[in-house]
């Protein structure tokens, strides 16, 4: 039987440092590495509007420490932003909105350096997207001015920094993330319950040994012995009787499979005082969940056919680990072992001995890859630490903005002019068979009727005006009825925001800039159009 | 279509936007029910309470104040901690150890001019239907199921079908992580907390036994010095799981237990986590599902969109772990719901369990979720938790199986519990074959 040996030193007996009790709540989600992430992003908001959908979303990046942030807003503080922005107050009126916002947005958070333009040192964006430090991401909210939108996107691609535009108006509002290239995410935080992956089908030498060792005298085990084998190894055990009974085969399809079950679930010994056995009930439970043959999922099966134009994007960490995986998939027609065994019903003892058999196994996989990785040029500068979280996550590794950015795919050489109207052939397709389909309506209606005001920086346009606009961007869509009621509950707000709206759409948008920054969790791709009267999102790659 | 005209109530300049659509209909307003000239009017006078006044109750009161209501409760016995202020934005370092609800109050007020907002350091429970009768619309942030399910059966009892008045909205929202949901309750009419009760269904306990004797991950290690060293060695007289000096015992008695065994992972933040059943939130989902549920309440105060609830869509899920998803649905009433529904609701139990075993399962059971569960039968009496007289008395039962005590397949039985006094649970049970 392996021997494990546990290494494990003593964790240091102090309490948590006060920075620690502070985030200890977003901690349990994104872990220290996310909180450095965050601590060293530096963002831009270009406010403009009735401005509350910017700081909101400012609030919710503020609180949870991200490191800096600057605003700039050329507007002065009215009466109306009292009535819709809680970081401005009554003694703001007349000054400078940036400033204001500033103040009681810093207020929130000492750790957070937070500044505010224009001032008399930078008087407009161009001076401050040429004189500031690199912005990690920038923010800029509807309605904007056209040459200002034209200076963001240059620096954007200038920088690769990625921009998120928002617009609110009343009901409505959309968000959309433009990613300067695709955006790999490794720690993409899967539901646990889909990441069980036992390789019962392909064990190897030291896990059948293991099994065998524990099962070859099965009928002979004293009742406590039998009720505590852990169910992985009662399945390989029954797996090979039915190997034997079956030319070899293992049972493949969904008929086999509850025959199998059922000769698992009839093993269970009856004749004991609990009248079952818990671990052949967590055995047979798992016959169907867990007896796949390895396969390649989606999200990674497009990280390997991935094309890059960029030499400098291919060279970097992710993708000579990701070369590396595909080789070792080609090699073994596996992923590596994530290496986590679910909790089961088994003695103390015999579970860490088979949790020890697939940590080791999980370490030998890794190894591997991280020797590919060494062995490519420029690989000796890759973190091992970062191939073994590759190997934890590869089952769930996911590309985003995949044809929009530096690929070859003919999908990325479509103009977006020219996606809006395919995605807006396809909504109101979906949207003919919705009452048979029972699909929820296409809000994309909400995103034509908004997006048509995203320049209307000095007045508001009536549904008309706004019809007029998407006729252009859109042709056909305008005749569209929900369209047309989309233009004229846009026109109801008349530019202005609900705060509950911004709010909330504030709140979306600080999480996603939380994904993009930490590089945890999966962002959207690419546009999020929420609808405040039906009270539901879309998203939609637009 | 859109008329033009604006109906302000009161600074027009300074609520313009909201004027704008809360006083002129759009192409969804229901014209049966919206009034451009009084819906501004209503939200000046109409009470609202607000319940909780922490992750979610701060947003909820920034909110209503900046969506037109005047005249705001809110309720929450906490104080505030150091690990609130990484979304609890209207608490700053110095205010730790102050009420959350009246610091809160406080700030709200201080900002938004006009505003009243009237704050209770203390439990829903310590008021009665009188005080709950006052307010219009209840909005819900907090991170008890039993108290959701009190307020629930609280303002179903309230509704008089004569009073118009007696029927009061309940909003509520909830967030885990980067989830969430927000929900409309209309007592009585619209699915209630008690009818949606298996959709938060309690986290599976470990096996007793597991525990004591074949711990396997960090967790068993901590729930064992939790449970059971705890119990047996008592180093203080009783354990306050906010006190770090308790935890850090823990934590060294589960770092013990896991050495024994070869268990790694014990570490003090799962401990803590583990203790506590920490829930992880941060602002930015408190944002989204606050704002969802104070939405909903500025379209039920003005009627001037249609509200989740009336009648069709009532509860929104949020997730924002993969991309943004949204599910809208309409929860359906249940007729067996022992808060809203006339029948009792099915159990299935095994008839050689002892009365014990019936008692203790009510804990787990997504429906039923009761701790201290008091049992009657067609007038008989089979156990009760108090008075400890009649808990003496019937005692004895606890022993005896189902069988024995005459329980027959497709009985009911009436089950109470402290912690939701107006409530009789009724359920018919259901003989395992």
């Amino acid at each position: 039987m392996t021997e494990i040996v546990m290494s494990q030193t003593p964790p240091i007996l102090h309490g948590p440092s006060e920075k620690e009790r502070k985030y200890d709540r977003q901690l349990r989600l994104w872990a220290a590495s996310g909180q450095a992430a965050l601590e060293s992003a530096n963002i831009l908001l270009v406010n403009s509007g009735a401005g509350t959908v910017g700081a909101e979303t400012l609030k919710n990046l503020v609180l949870p420490g991200i490191g800096r942030f600057a605003i700039y807003d050329e507007a002065q503080v009215e009466e109306a932003d009292l009535g819709v922005n809680f970081f401005l107050d009554d003694s703001c009126l007349g000054k400078s909105r940036s400033q204001s916002l500033r103040d009681l947005i810093t207020e929130l958070n000492p750790d957070v350096q937070g500044t505010w333009y224009p001032n008399e040192g930078v008087k407009t964006l161009e001076s401050l997207l040429a004189d500031s430090p690199v912005f990690t991401a920038i923010i800029y909210t509807h309605p904007i001015r056209l040459d200002q939108l034209s200076q963001l996107k240059a620096y954007g691609q200038q920088h690769k920094t990625p921009l998120v535009a928002v617009h609110s108006a009343g009901f409505y509002s959309y968000f959309q993330i433009n990613l300067p290239g695709a955006f790999p995410i490794v720690d993409t935080h899967p539901d646990e319950t889909a990441t069980t992956d036992l390789r019962l089908l392909t064990p190897w030498p030291e896990l059948v040994a293991f099994a065998e060792g524990l099962t070859k005298d099965i009928g002979g085990l004293d009742n406590f012995e039998h009720g505590h084998l852990p169910y992985v190894v009662i399945l390989l055990h029954y797996l090979e009787q039915w190997k034997a009974a079956h030319d070899g085969k293992y049972p493949t399809t969904y008929k086999e499979k509850t025959e199998f079950r059922k000769v698992v679930q009839d093993a269970a010994r009856t004749g004991n005082p609990e009248g079952g056995e818990e671990n052949f009930d967590e055995a047979a439970a798992a016959v169907l969940k867990t007896l796949v043959p390895p396969s390649l999922p989606s999200g990674l099966k497009e990280v390997f056919e991935y094309e890059h134009s960029d030499p400098v994007e291919q060279r970097s960490g992710f993708w000579l680990i990701a070369d590396a995986v595909k080789q070792f998939y080609e090699k073994h027609q596996c992923l590596p072992l994530p290496g986590k065994l679910p909790d089961m019903k088994a003695q103390s003892k015999v579970y860490i001995q088979l949790q020890g058999i697939y940590k080791a196994k999980a370490r030998k996989d890794a190894a591997e890859i991280l020797q590919m990785v060494q062995a490519a040029p420029g690989g000796e500068r890759v973190d091992p630490a970062e191939v073994d979280l590759f190997c934890k996550n590869a089952a769930f590794v996911k590309l985003i903005n995949a044809t929009g950015g530096g690929g070859s795919s003919s999908s990325s050489k479509i103009s977006r002019a020219d996606r809006l109207k395919s995605a807006a052939a396809l909504e109101f397709a979906n949207d003919e068979t919705a009452a048979f389909t029972l699909a929820p309506l296409s809000l994309l209606p909400i995103y034509l009727a908004l997006q048509a005001t995203a320049h209307a920086v000095d007045k508001p346009l009536n549904a008309d005006g706004i019809l007029a606009v998407v006729a252009e961007q859109a042709p056909g869509a305008e005749q569209n009825e929900r369209v047309v009621q989309a233009a004229q509950e846009v026109a109801r707000a008349a530019g202005g925001e609900l705060h509950n709206v911004s709010a909330l759409t504030g709140g979306m948008v600080a999480q996603e800039l939380i994904k993009i920054v930490t590089k945890q969790y999966i962002p959207i791709d690419n546009t999020c159009v929420y609808d405040g009267i039906v009270a539901r999102c879309q998203v939609l790659r637009l | 279509m859109t008329s033009t005209e604006v109906h302000p109530a009161s600074e027009p300049a300074r609520w313009v936007y909201l004027d704008r659509i809360r006083t002129r209909p759009g192409p969804s307003t229901n014209p049966d029910v919206f009034s451009p000239e009084a819906a501004a009017a209503a939200m000046e006078t109409m009470k609202i309470l607000v319940i909780g006044a922490g992750g979610l109750g701060c947003e909820i009161l920034k909110n209503l104040a900046l969506s037109g209501f005047k005249d705001i409760h809110v309720i929450d016995m906490d104080t505030i901690d150091i690990s609130n202020l990484n979304r609890q934005f209207l608490f700053r370092q110095a205010d730790v150890g102050k009420y959350k609800a009246e610091v809160a109050a406080r700030f709200v007020e201080k900002r938004v001019k006009g505003i009243k907002i009237t704050p209770h350091n203390c439990k829903i429970q310590d008021f009665d239907e009188d005080f709950y009768m006052q307010f219009q619309l209840v909005v819900c942030g907090l991170d008890s199921i039993e108290a959701r399910r009190w307020i629930n059966a609280t303002l179903v009892n309230m509704v008089d079908e004569d009073v118009e008045d007696s029927y009061k909205p309940l909003i509520d929202g909830g967030t885990e992580g980067f989830k969430g949901q927000a929900r409309v309750i209309i007592p009585t009419i619209t699915s209630c907390i008690e009818c949606q009760l298996d959709m938060h269904a309690p986290r599976a306990a470990v096996p007793l036994c597991t525990l004591a004797s074949i711990p396997r991950q960090p967790e068993h290690c901590i729930e064992w010095a939790h449970l059971i060293a705890w119990d047996q060695e008592k180093p203080f007289p009783q354990l306050d799981k906010d006190d770090p000096e308790h935890i850090t015992w823990l934590y060294q008695k589960a770092l013990e237990r896991a050495a024994e065994f070869n268990i790694p992972g014990v570490t003090y933040s799962l401990t803590q986590g583990v203790v506590k059943n920490i829930i992880p939130a941060i602002a930015a989902t408190n944002s989204v599902i606050a704002a969802a549920c104070c939405n909903e309440a500025l379209k039920i105060a003005s009627n001037c969109a249609p509200a989740l609830g009336f009648p069709e869509a009532n509860y929104m899920m949020y997730s924002g772990n993969d991309s943004i998803y949204t599910y809208t649905f309409k929860h359906e009433k249940k007729d067996d719901c022992p808060v809203c529904g006339q029948l009792a609701r099915n159990m299935d139990v095994d008839p050689t369990w002892t009365l014990r075993e019936l008692v203790d399962s009510f804990a787990a059971r997504p429906e039923a979720q009761l701790k201290k569960p008091s049992v009657r039968a067609e007038g008989r009496t089979l156990y009760m938790q108090s008075p400890p007289s009649l808990e003496a008395q019937t005692r004895p039962n606890l022993d005896r199986t189902l069988v024995e005590l005459g329980l027959e397949e497709g009985q009911e039985i009436a089950v109470t519990d402290p912690a939701f006094a107006t409530v009789t649970f009724k359920f018919k049970l259901k003989f395992k074959q």
